[in-house]
């Protein structure tokens, strides 16, 4: 494609430009709504009938466990916590990304953002959908579920607030509410886009209502942008307490491999990883299937891949303090557990883990790796398969030996386990789906004002390359 | 006071709503509200399908006063949030744990800080709908087709009849000296 220019370096005499192709303001809506205006393309139902029908396995799934009970999965006795939490775990981590996005660098002022955030933001709620779920059916007796929220009740009982699960069941909640409230608000000038441009009396309608009449005056900029400031700042210790107190779920207990003050740190660190790798896995497709190149350009890959290979490292370093701690602690319980974590029976499990999450982004070292869509596309992959085993060897490997020898066992999923987690994808890329085709998937008004033209006051030093067409 | 404009008063049949005016590009529009902002007008606006940066400045609007709002409800939050653990704790379902005090305050910082962000970023989002009178689905503005632009590439000024300096066609040889594309007048249906 002749029009696009490599951005990914830096010329001599000033900046890249983030977005490519000579887009103007006209151009860029065209181009946003484009996916929303078509007819709906083959490969959207392709990727949206596998989707469903992994969904419906959900269903199934969660169906058979309402009605026969927690014993349709692979727990036993020495391991209470299996796949649901670690399929919790994963979930929530994922979603972190996305307020990584769209609050901290925005705080930050790193504008390649904007190019991606709408879409990190839509992942964010979806994963934490899918994340709520497990905790949900996981509590056995599901119509007793409200017991976790502190709702008045006939039988005066109240939730035990020291709890780190109770501070688990605020976190997650308002986590979820609060990324769809900043989803939503950013969200409403682009609905007002769509809505004045659809011939559709019907679409025309629906976006109506959705961007509740916005007219886009500057008396109304003013209060959305201090509230869009004010939500980013909300949103940055909510999601960095978010994972944390996920954290502090085994970081309390006193069972050695989760009983460690690293973990707040480590898993934020370790969501963040995963979680770019999802947003890397997700915009690798939008941009080949809606012909996206100048707008998720190579520049915002580099970017991604550069904070995966930071992210990564950060979890590399934690996984060797623990074992430093385990060694200088002079715990021999604490010591038994990190040997049999990397030796004993779910060695190949801790080996994945490290190959996945450490050893791999090593290759984006390499620029070549970094701005390869197929090297980055499988690296995502493979780093969400290493931060899935993450958490399944903090459940799996410290709970399997505890204490007394005469109650050790080992844990396999069973089919259910399988079907879950396979069905919380269908809920996942159903969702992404849907809002890739009724929903704008960039964030319009925050791109157009990062292109050429949008600063009254002339055009930074931004300039235009020429390179690698 | 950065609030924005009250909703549009009952008007006398077949007054119109105002002038509508498009500029060419972001630094036109800039110039066009100081002008303006400095012949005085007080019953206007602009329309832009970003957030021109400054552009608050050179209508002269000042500062939002949302993030006292948003404040007073993170802080009621928080408190709130607190007082309800409290009160769960010594007086709804005292339970001794380790032998710790029943109003063990430390354990209870996350949920409060948790409430304390829920209560600040509802407040954030909703008085900021609030501040700007939305959800308002319908609009005079609504019946111009040019104004379908503001959201894609069009800059505006909107002026409203009622503003006292408005007069049709000295307000619209105003605009068209501050470097208006097109002028309309606005029905009020």
């Amino acid at each position: 494609m002749a029009h696009l220019m490599d951005n990914t370096h830096e010329p001599v005499e000033g900046r890249a430009p983030l977005i490519l192709g000579g887009h103007d303001f006209k151009s860029m809506t065209d181009a946003v709504a484009a996916p929303m205006e078509r007819k709906t393309p083959l490969g959207w139902w392709l990727c949206f009938l596998p989707s469903l029908a992994m969904l419906s396995l959900l269903g199934v799934s969660v169906g058979w466990l309402f009605w026969e009970g927690i014993g349709v999965w692979g727990l036993n006795n020495p391991v209470g916590w299996g796949w649901a939490i670690v399929n919790f775990v994963f979930w929530v981590g994922i979603g972190h990304a996305g307020t990584l996005i769209s609050a901290i660098l925005f705080l930050f002022r790193q504008t390649w953002r904007t190019s991606i955030n709408r879409s990190a933001e839509a992942m964010t709620i979806f994963a934490v959908m899918c994340a709520l779920i497990f905790p949900g059916i996981h509590v056995g007796r599901v119509w007793v579920a409200y017991w976790m929220l502190p709702a008045p009740n006939q039988m005066a009982m109240w939730p035990n607030f020291r709890s780190p699960l109770v501070w688990d069941v605020f976190a997650v909640s308002i986590y979820g509410t609060v990324s769809l409230l900043f989803w939503y608000v950013g969200m409403v000038p682009d609905l007002a886009t769509i809505r004045d441009r659809t011939p559709s009396r019907v679409k025309k309608l629906i976006y109506g209502i959705l961007a509740l009449g916005w007219r886009a005056s500057t008396r109304h900029w003013q209060h959305y942008e201090r509230a869009y400031l004010i939500l980013a700042g909300l949103a940055t210790p909510l999601v960095l307490s978010v994972h944390s107190i996920v954290s502090m779920d085994f970081a309390t207990s006193q069972l050695p491999g989760w009983h460690t003050t690293i973990f707040p740190p480590y898993f934020v660190a370790g969501a963040i990883f995963s979680g770019f790798a999802m947003v890397v896995t997700l915009m690798v497709i939008c941009r080949i299937a809606f012909k996206m190149e100048a707008i998720l350009t190579l520049r915002h890959f580099e970017n991604m891949a550069k904070i995966m290979m930071v992210t990564g490292m950060m979890v590399g370093y934690a996984y060797a303090i623990e074992f430093f701690i385990a060694v200088y602690s002079g715990n021999p319980y604490e010591q038994f557990v990190f040997v049999n974590r990397a030796f004993g029976p779910y060695a190949w499990a801790y080996w994945i883990m490290v190959t996945c999450n450490v050893l791999s982004p090593q290759v984006f070292w390499i620029k070549k790796a970094r701005t390869n869509l197929a090297v980055l596309f499988v690296m995502s992959i493979v780093v969400n398969i290493g931060m899935w085993f993450e958490r399944f060897v903090i459940v799996a490997s410290s709970l399997h030996r505890d204490f007394l020898p005469s109650s050790w066992d080992y844990y396999s999923p069973s089919l259910w386990d399988v079907t879950t987690l396979i069905g919380s994808f269908g809920l996942f890329f159903t969702m992404f789906c849907l809002f890739a085709r009724f929903l704008p998937m960039v964030a319009m008004a925050e791109v157009k004002a990062v292109l050429p033209g949008a600063d009254p006051h002339g055009d930074g030093p931004r300039v235009e390359i020429r390179g690698a067409d | 006071m950065g609030l924005p404009l009250p909703m549009v008063p009952r008007l006398p049949a077949g007054k119109s709503y105002g002038l509508l005016a498009r500029f060419e590009d972001a630094a036109s529009i800039y110039r066009a509200c100081e002008k303006v902002r400095d012949a005085g007008y007080t019953k206007w606006d602009s329309h832009t399908p970003f957030a021109v940066h400054g552009l608050d400045r050179a209508m002269g609007l000042q500062a939002s006063r949302l993030p006292w709002v948003v404040l007073l409800a993170g802080l009621s939050g928080a408190t709130g949030g607190m007082l309800l653990q409290y009160w769960v704790a010594v007086h709804a379902y005292p339970l001794v744990i380790s032998g710790k005090p029943l109003f063990s305050w430390p354990a209870f910082v996350p949920v409060t800080f948790e409430l304390g962000v829920l209560f600040a970023a509802a407040a954030a989002v909703f008085g900021m709908f609030a501040f700007n009178q939305l959800p308002m689905l319908f609009h005079p503005l609504f019946s111009s087709r040019n104004f379908e632009a503001a959201t894609d590439d069009g800059f505006f000024i909107s002026i409203e009849s009622w503003d006292p300096k408005y007069d049709e066609a000295e307000t619209s040889t105003l605009l068209r000296e501050a470097g208006a594309l097109e002028v309309e007048v606005v029905d009020n249906e």
